[in-house]
């Protein structure tokens, strides 16, 4: 076991956080950015000299010093192609040069002592006239278009100061594609910058957008009709400068970004935690964009959490509460029910959940005591979780963020497949296979923001990803070796490589030659890595893929002394770290309490107990507690079952902390008020006056949450006397929108909760990056405004990324050595069950999401076809899972052998999957086993 | 329609040649449209999954390509260029000449499949301004009466 740990290879922040509440900006994160570190230069842009970054271009350079200059197809995250031609500078020889030249700034590299002209005469009529070109077949028709008063278009258009068309020819037309249930088609308003298919194919690996045809009739779509299949396609609607890709949840329900009302906000789809800016308009939920996070999620969402709002205003809402005897409550009458059962009880259990905040939770476990707190999650991911907590607490082991993940030179992926389980992880893994290019791209001195150049340089090489996973993946196409087996022998194999790091783990006996020959590859692949990193989670829930991890991470920290080792463990929920790190009960435990007559009321807090464990066993709880509470924002079979439901606010209305699986502690805000009689769920359980109490308690009262009242200002925190406002200057109809109820004007609600607003007066700029509702600048009217939020161009946030980190700094000084685990034992005719996962379906809330639940499929047993054919069984046929539940045979090829695959989570599908079951097929006329 | 063992055989020669057999993609859309005059969507899937490439990937090359034709064409392919030195010199009175001897506008095939009519992009033949090209023959310096000449001696209807 290595000694005291002094680094790891990303370098995390080690500021000191201070206590938010109080006000200020939390820490400042030191920059990690790609690359050797750069040394100053100076240019000089219309006469006056400015300092540079070496190894820039000059577009990056220009935005970084806070400069406007316009451009449509050059990205942050994506580089320089030069296919706009819209950044035209003029640039001088020398110090004598009068004319100058134009030459494109994201393709030029800064220099030492440089002179261009950005302002030049010469320079602003080129760039009018390129987008003057540009519009030639533009439709004008930005007011009944949706990208309209946020289109990076409008804004370049007005930037370069062409206002008058003098095209008088005809505009050549497009048919548009339905896209599937995400996104709208206009072509006609396309500039062709091929930002949607960079994005797309380039970045994402999306196969099926392209560009189609030359010159002025190129047209961006699919082949054919159709949904675009990849999981990130809904940041098309953001990347793309124009109004051709649009959201098309948000169609239905339409409203100018000038008339949202929006807050900072945090994902609850998944455990990453991606930053997001939730937008409401007359009390209902209108849509989800990316709230840029430097170490997060960058500028890009995945499909679940972009379009998995739903929910908030879906038909399954709890506006009410009621009581399963009268039917609908009025508050009063309920607040006072729920009191006089508490009163009545004789004992509480409290069921927390992985998807409410940590003060929810906590409010919570204050209510009802620490020894009555249970987590509320299948015991299985309970018991991975722990495990996961324990490696995490006692060993070397560096729990990275995603931009750090980005930077991974080698992966290896365990038991997950993190497209489905942790969406933006995966997009994050995609880039990191890219590092060879860029290395490749370093021997040649190219930089890395030369895209085509870099990809042309780089051709298929890749730096190598392992994959050992039960079935195939969405990130196969990329790895170097994939390996399909059981959690048992995924596990096994991990320990192998452990042993092929560092002799003194433990050997592995009887792995097949197979196993033995690619445990030593990827063993050699991590030990040469600069940069490695394990990538698992509770995806597979195998205790043993979780033990296997942490032996690699403790083997490779051996074999690096001084170095912790990259983990990112995929969690499934919003804030499954957060209640893990409570040290909750085990739903067991809630059983047995009730069970034995020790408690007889139960007090279920934001949690379907029917996806958590079997029906049988929550049939059983149920009935044998006496009184039975439930508080949620969604009706669900819980809850229907309930004796008291009060409703609960959604994530858009409430407001409180979340710890992402990189440990990370954020503060989310509300962007409405509950709607109906709902409230936030902390404030049905406990005498807590405001948010900051209850937080400041938690920090108080469990240490590993007391940094957490630093993730973001407190509700005290003012800018020069003032609020923040959530609602922007230009907000309509503020005292019209309800004059169809009431003529006067509603008085603004108040928030002592935070330091935000409902309102559009309150302190329009230097806002902390964690209380800053939505992005926008003088002539910056779309998202691309992040630019003017950052401290450089694609970098952090000024002032800091948010949140705080809680765990993982790589301090654990060491475990034992784990033992390998045991060869499974065959078990002849039947099968071992494994849960696969879907970003849409396997997620409960964004279930409510029509449009995700379109992309769901539909309850399946997958088989690998030899299995299939061994038993008998043909795709489609129908076999029995569960008593009485009859699902139709998948064939899957691929999937390891005497596996049958579950999908996880689906909500027709109320059979919670746990490792290690085992499942003999009964075909319709079989005799019952 | 589907790819004849030939064709697949000719397809799979090209993209032997290279590490990627993507890299064959114009290779493999002219074998074909040679023998069957056009790509239609089920060859482009067809030769796609032969390249181990995506339909819309193959797509985003046939349709860049002039010469590489997505819907069916004549016997012979009349391009005329329409790009600035044929277009300044009367590329357009060819058109306009073209389209009434044979009764078709741009993009139209005549009734008995002999002719389609398309633009196409500077030749490489200013100097010889206005320029077309029939089948894969080029003719130069194209007035209305030399069209004459031209699609009688190619047996015009
Ligand atoms: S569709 Fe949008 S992103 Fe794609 S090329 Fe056109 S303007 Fe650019
Ligand atoms: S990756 Fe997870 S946190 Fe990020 S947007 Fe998707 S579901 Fe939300
Ligand atoms: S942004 Fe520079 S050419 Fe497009
Ligand atoms: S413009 Fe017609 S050949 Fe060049």
């Amino acid at each position: 076991m290595p000694d005291k740990i002094v680094g790891n290879d990303f370098g995390p922040p080690k500021a000191g956080p201070k206590d938010g509440l109080q006000g200020g900006s939390p820490h400042k994160i030191v920059g990690n950015g790609f690359g050797p570190p750069k040394a100053g230069l100076h240019i000089e842009i219309d006469g006056k000299s400015h300092p540079v970054k070496a190894g820039e271009n000059l577009l990056q350079a220009i935005l970084s010093l806070g400069l406007d200059l316009p451009y449509f197809c050059w990205h942050p995250a994506m580089g320089s192609v030069g296919a706009c031609r819209q950044c035209g500078v003029i640039q001088f020889k020398d110090a004598n040069d009068a004319q100058g030249r134009v030459v494109m700034a994201c393709m030029t590299p800064v220099a030492e002592g440089m002179r261009i002209s950005l302002q030049g005469p010469d320079a602003k009529a080129f760039r009018a006239g390129i987008l003057e070109l540009l519009m030639t077949n533009h439709p004008h028709d930005c007011p009944v278009c949706e990208e309209g008063g946020e289109c990076h278009l409008q804004d370049m258009t007005v930037m370069t100061g062409h206002t008058v068309r003098q095209y008088r020819g005809l505009k050549r037309t497009h048919r548009n594609q339905d896209l599937g249930p995400f996104i709208n088609h206009e072509m006609n308003r396309c500039i062709a910058c091929y930002r949607c298919v960079r994005y797309y194919q380039d970045y994402c690996g999306g196969d099926d957008l392209q560009v189609f045809a030359s010159h002025n009739h190129v047209y961006f779509g699919r082949q054919e009709d159709g949904v675009l299949e990849n999981e990130f396609s809904g940041n098309l609607v953001e990347v793309c400068p124009t109004g051709v890709f649009t959201d098309k949840t948000f169609s239905r329900h339409y409203s100018r970004k000038w008339d949202l009302q929006t807050a900072p906000s945090v994902c609850v789809h998944c455990g990453i935690g991606c930053n997001t800016s939730p937008g409401e308009r007359y009390g209902s939920l209108r849509r989800i964009v990316n709230r840029y996070h430097g170490e997060i999620n960058g500028y890009f969402l995945c499909d679940r959490g972009r379009f998995g709002y739903g929910f908030v205003n879906g038909p399954a809402r709890l506006y009410q509460a009621r009581s399963a005897e009268t039917g609908p409550l009025d508050v009063s009458t309920a607040e006072n029910r729920l009191r006089a059962m508490l009163e009545d009880a004789k004992g509480i259990v409290g069921i927390g959940s992985p998807r409410a905040s940590l003060e929810a939770n906590f409010a919570l476990r204050e209510r009802v005591g620490a020894e009555r707190f249970h987590a509320g999650i299948g015991d299985a991911e309970h018991g991975c979780l722990r495990t996961l907590l324990d490696l995490v607490r006692n060993l070397p082991l560096h729990l990275v963020s995603l931009r750090e993940a980005e930077r991974a030179d080698a992966v290896l992926i365990l038991g997950e497949d993190p497209t489905q389980t942790a969406p933006r992880l995966a997009l994050a893994l995609r880039q990191a296979v890219r590092n060879r290019a860029l290395a490749i791209a370093d021997e040649l001195g190219i930089p890395h923001w030369q895209d085509a150049a870099v990809r042309e340089a780089a051709q298929a090489e890749k730096s190598p990803l392992f994959i050992a996973s039960p079935a195939p993946t969405r990130l196969d196409d990329i790895a170097a070796r994939t390996c399909r087996a059981s959690p048992r022998t995924i596990a096994r194999l991990g320990f192998a490589v452990a042993h092929g790091i560092c002799p003194e783990a433990p050997a592995v006996m009887g792995l097949t030659p197979e196993h033995e020959a690619l445990a030593a590859e990827i063993a050699q692949a991590l030990t040469s890595a600069e940069r490695p990193l394990i990538v698992a989670g509770t995806g597979c829930l195998s205790e043993d893929v979780l033990r296997a991890v942490g032996q690699i991470a403790a083997a490779l920290a051996a074999a690096r002394p001084g170095r912790a080792t990259a983990v990112h463990f995929a969690v499934p929920e919003c804030n499954s770290l957060g209640l893990a790190l409570m040290d909750a009960q085990s739903l067991a435990h809630a059983a047995h309490t009730i069970e034995s007559g020790e408690a007889d009321t139960l007090l279920i807090l934001e949690n379907d107990l029917y996806r958590r464990a079997d029906r049988t066993t929550v049939d059983a709880l149920l009935t044998r507690a006496r009184q039975v509470i439930v508080i949620d924002h969604t009706l669900h079979a819980t809850a229907e079952r309930a004796h008291l439901v009060l409703p609960a606010a959604s994530f858009a209305e409430t407001e409180g902390t979340l710890v992402s699986s990189e440990g990370r502690a954020q503060r989310f805000f509300a962007a409405m008020q509950p709607a109906g009689d709902s409230r936030d769920g902390w404030r049905w359980l406990g005498p807590w006056p405001c948010l900051d109490d209850l937080t400041r308690a938690l920090a108080d009262s469990l240490p590993v949450f007391q940094q957490i009242t630093a993730c973001a200002p407190g509700a005290a925190f003012r800018i020069a006397g003032q609020k923040i406002p959530r609602q922007p200057h230009r907000y309509s109809g503020r005292t019209a929108m309800l004059a169809d109820i009431r003529i006067h004007e509603p008085k603004q609600p108040e928030d002592t909760d935070s330091a935000l607003a409902f309102s559009m007066e309150g302190a329009a700029n230097d806002h902390p990056p964690a209380l800053n509702p939505f992005v926008w600048a003088p002539g910056w009217n779309s998202n691309q405004a992040v630019g003017k939020f950052q401290d450089e161009a694609g970098g952090h946030l000024s002032g800091g990324d948010p949140g705080i980190r809680l765990i993982g700094d790589g301090a654990g000084t060491g475990l034992p050595w784990s033992v390998p685990p045991e060869t499974e034992a065959s078990i002849a005719d039947a099968l071992r069950l494994v849960p696969l996962h879907h970003i849409f379906g396997s997620d409960e809330t964004s279930m409510h999401s029509s449009a995700v639940a379109e992309r769901a499929p539909h309850p399946y047993v997958a088989l690998n076809p030899e299995d299939a054919a061994r038993l008998g069984l043909a795709e489609g046929e129908e076999v029995e899972l569960a008593p009485d539940v009859w699902l139709p045979v998948k064939c899957l090829p691929g999937l390891a052998a005497g596996i049958a695959g579950v999908p996880a989570g689906l909500p027709d599908l109320p059979v919670p999957v746990t490792a290690w079951q085992s499942w003999k097929p009964n075909k319709p006329g079989d005799e019952t086993s | 329609m589907t790819l004849t063992s030939d064709e697949i055989q000719a397809i799979l020669r090209e993209a032997r040649h290279f590490p990627h057999p993507s890299a064959a993609a114009i290779e493999a859309l002219n074998v074909v449209q040679r023998s069957h005059g056009w790509i239609s969507d089920e060859l482009l899937q067809e030769i796609a999954e032969l390249l181990g490439m995506s339909p819309a990937e193959l797509d985003s090359i046939a349709t860049f390509y002039n010469l590489i034709y997505r819907r069916p064409v004549g016997r012979r392919v009349i391009h005329y260029c329409n790009s600035v030195s044929c277009w300044m010199l009367g590329a357009e009175d060819n058109r306009r000449h073209l389209s009434e001897k044979l009764g078709i506008a741009v993009g139209e095939t005549t009734g008995n499949g002999e002719y389609t009519l398309l633009p196409i992009v500077c030749l490489g033949a200013c100097d010889k301004a206005p320029v077309l090209m029939i089948g894969d023959e080029t003719h130069f310096n194209v007035d209305p009466a030399r069209l004459d000449d031209i699609l009688g001696e190619t047996g015009a209807p």
